[in-house]
């Protein structure tokens, strides 16, 4: 990937996490954590990868996402937001009563979303749906799915991955954020879904281990994704929970947690100084 | 007398969906692995590239179809009652009750006279899980037409609609030319002194109740409510105040079925008297489904016995 296009990507990544800040912490609720874990995925996804049209968000031919863990919204909220499907000042409403920002993403209020999501395990099977619907109709679209790596110890993460490697949907690009933690601590001490890349393979999936947070990783990754016919395929990237926000990094505390004004103004200004210096 | 002809809803189920795929090709029907019970094998094999078994993995049958529905596709996601209310519940809710998707439920080997196979696969709780959901249209029909009909109507509505079919051969009781309307109810027979309000194959029962009290002197007006939610209040409230009492009939539990629906509404709009025949919040056991139904008091006997209890409790 060519030098100028990463740092504008970085930029925007960077862009988006001050939006997750900025809702969580009006909201005083949400979930930064596995939010910035997924700012650079949901960077590369909105602003490259995906076909979309933000003038037209339910355009017939266009890509879908589902936020599987859709208790990260504040992420895909400000990924929407920046890539114009609503004003990005709205990120302050979130959860707000009369707001459209639900806690968890509604797709009947939100442009721009593709599924309703929060109950973990249910967005991987509606993805599945959406792809199957794809070949169906004879559509060449493609649709992504964001999961946890807790959300992976639902058991329907697993029906889903049955069917998708039975159906063969090529179409279907799920991504695991795995950051190593879920609310009650760490992944291995909770109750361990390992090994993932087996168990997709398992089921008939192509997989895919990547370094998250690297722009040139996605670019590679997604590529293969497309080339891969006749199977799904499931990213898993290694991620860092809190990502972009030095005490939020690897800490199971801002899972589900909003920063206080102290420490909001300790995140604002941390990004703010990393966007200045990609723009320097 | 002519034999009457009895069928089970089941079996409309698959017929219906076979017609309905030849008229709509955005018909496409998902099973779990019980296609030769829930009768849509007769659908995979007129349209095997427009039928998709999802395996016994009723959760991710839900979430399949929510999806397809979100790309012009009216997706008929088929399995017992027990699975599709019961097990799938909040994948029901959450991924297609709250979205409002565009998705047909077909469940199947509903209430009691599953029979055989006992309490496990009795499921008398779907009526009161579904009609919780909002949005979601609950329909119950009472027999074979009622049923192809609600098939045709179901797919017509646009949202959710949660359709109970029975496994037993239950009397064909309307006509061909019988119109089904979502969301209202019909009168079968006039009455006076009582309201019997039925749905699913308790509507049989309520007719035959209509003779036995007829031969009593006691005049029965009986009607058929096959959908539950949104409920037909009209009729319910006119019958009410015009018979002074009601006997609400289901093959359900008392608890969050028909009965409660009912009794809500007249309670708020026209308190009289109401005896509620139902599964009286207790688990089925095996047993051949004829026989389970006098067993469980949802028989014509049972229906007639409260309709008297009913009016004796008129002033």
């Amino acid at each position: 990937m060519q030098e100028t296009t990463k740092k504008q990507l970085q930029k925007t990544a960077c862009e988006i996490r001050l939006g997750i800040i900025e809702a969580v912490h009006s909201a005083k609720s949400g979930h930064p954590g596995g939010s910035l874990s997924i700012a650079d995925l949901l960077t590369y996804l909105y602003f490259v990868e995906m076909k979309i049209n933000p003038q037209n968000p339910k355009d017939e031919n266009r890509d879908r996402l589902v936020l599987s863990k859709g208790h990260c919204s504040p992420g895909l909220y400000s990924a929407l937001a920046n890539r114009g499907y609503f004003p990005v000042d709205e990120l302050k409403t979130f959860r707000h009563i009369g707001s459209r920002l639900q806690g968890h993403p509604d797709m009947k209020g939100i442009p721009g979303v593709d599924m309703s999501s929060g109950s973990l395990g249910q967005g991987i099977s509606a993805a599945c749906g959406m792809a199957l619907g794809a070949k169906i109709n004879g559509a060449d679209n493609r649709v992504y799915a964001i999961l946890g790596d807790g959300e992976c110890e639902e058991g329907q993460v697993w029906e889903a991955a049955m069917f998708a490697g039975h159906k063969k949907l090529d179409n279907l690009c799920a991504i695991v954020d795995y950051n190593g933690l879920q609310i009650d601590g760490k992944l291995d001490e909770v109750c361990s879904p390992e090994p993932l890349d087996k168990k997709f393979e398992a089921f008939g999936w192509n997989v895919i281990v990547i370094d998250a947070h690297d722009f040139d990783n996605y670019e590679a990754a997604f590529e293969a994704a497309k080339q891969c016919k006749g199977k799904p395929t499931a990213i898993i990237q290694k991620s860092v929970k809190g990502k972009g926000v030095s005490y939020m990094e690897n800490s199971v505390a801002w899972h589900g947690a909003a920063p206080n004004d102290e420490q909001y103004e300790v995140a604002m200004n941390e990004l703010k100084a990393a966007l200045k210096e990609m723009e320097a | 007398m002519a034999d009457v002809i009895k069928k089970a809803t089941r079996e409309s189920y698959g017929e219906a969906l076979v017609e309905l795929g030849e008229k709509y090709e955005n018909v496409i029907v998902l099973d779990a692995d019980l296609a030769a019970a829930t009768k849509t094998g007769s659908f995979k094999k007129a349209f095997p590239e427009r039928f998709y078994d999802c395996g016994i993995a009723e959760c991710n049958m839900m979430g399949i179809a929510a999806g397809l529905s979100t790309t012009g596709i009216v997706p008929f996601a088929s399995t017992f009652a027990m699975f599709a209310a019961g097990r799938a519940y909040e994948i029901v809710r959450n991924a297609i009750g709250y979205p409002h998707m565009n998705v047909k439920i077909g469940a199947t080997h509903a209430g009691i006279t599953v029979g055989e196979d006992g309490a496990t696969h009795q499921c008398c709780e779907d009526i009161a899980l579904m009609r919780t959901i909002p949005g979601m249209v609950v329909i119950n029909p009472s027999d074979h037409v009622e049923a192809k009909k609600a098939v045709f109507a179901a797919y017509k509505h646009q949202g959710p609609v949660y359709m109970r079919f029975g496994r037993l051969a239950v009397p064909v009781i309307n006509d061909e030319d019988y119109e089904f309307e979502i969301g209202k109810g019909v009168t079968l027979r006039e009455g006076t002194d009582v309201t019997i309000i039925a749905t699913g194959l308790e509507v049989s029962q309520a007719l035959e109740a209509h003779e036995m009290l007829k031969a009593e002197g006691i005049s029965a007006r009986v009607i058929n409510i096959h959908t539950i939610k949104p409920l037909d209040e009209e009729i319910v409230v006119k019958a009410a105040k015009e018979t002074g009492a009601v006997v609400t009939a289901e093959e359900h539990s008392i608890i969050g079925g028909l009965g409660e629906a009912v009794c809500t509404v007249l309670c708020e709009k026209c308190p009289v008297p109401v005896v509620k025949i139902g599964v009286k919040d207790t688990f089925g056991y095996s047993g051949p489904a004829a026989k389970l139904l006098p067993l469980f008091g949802l028989d014509a006997e049972s229906i007639a016995k409260a309709a008297k209890e009913a009016v004796a409790k008129k002033n």
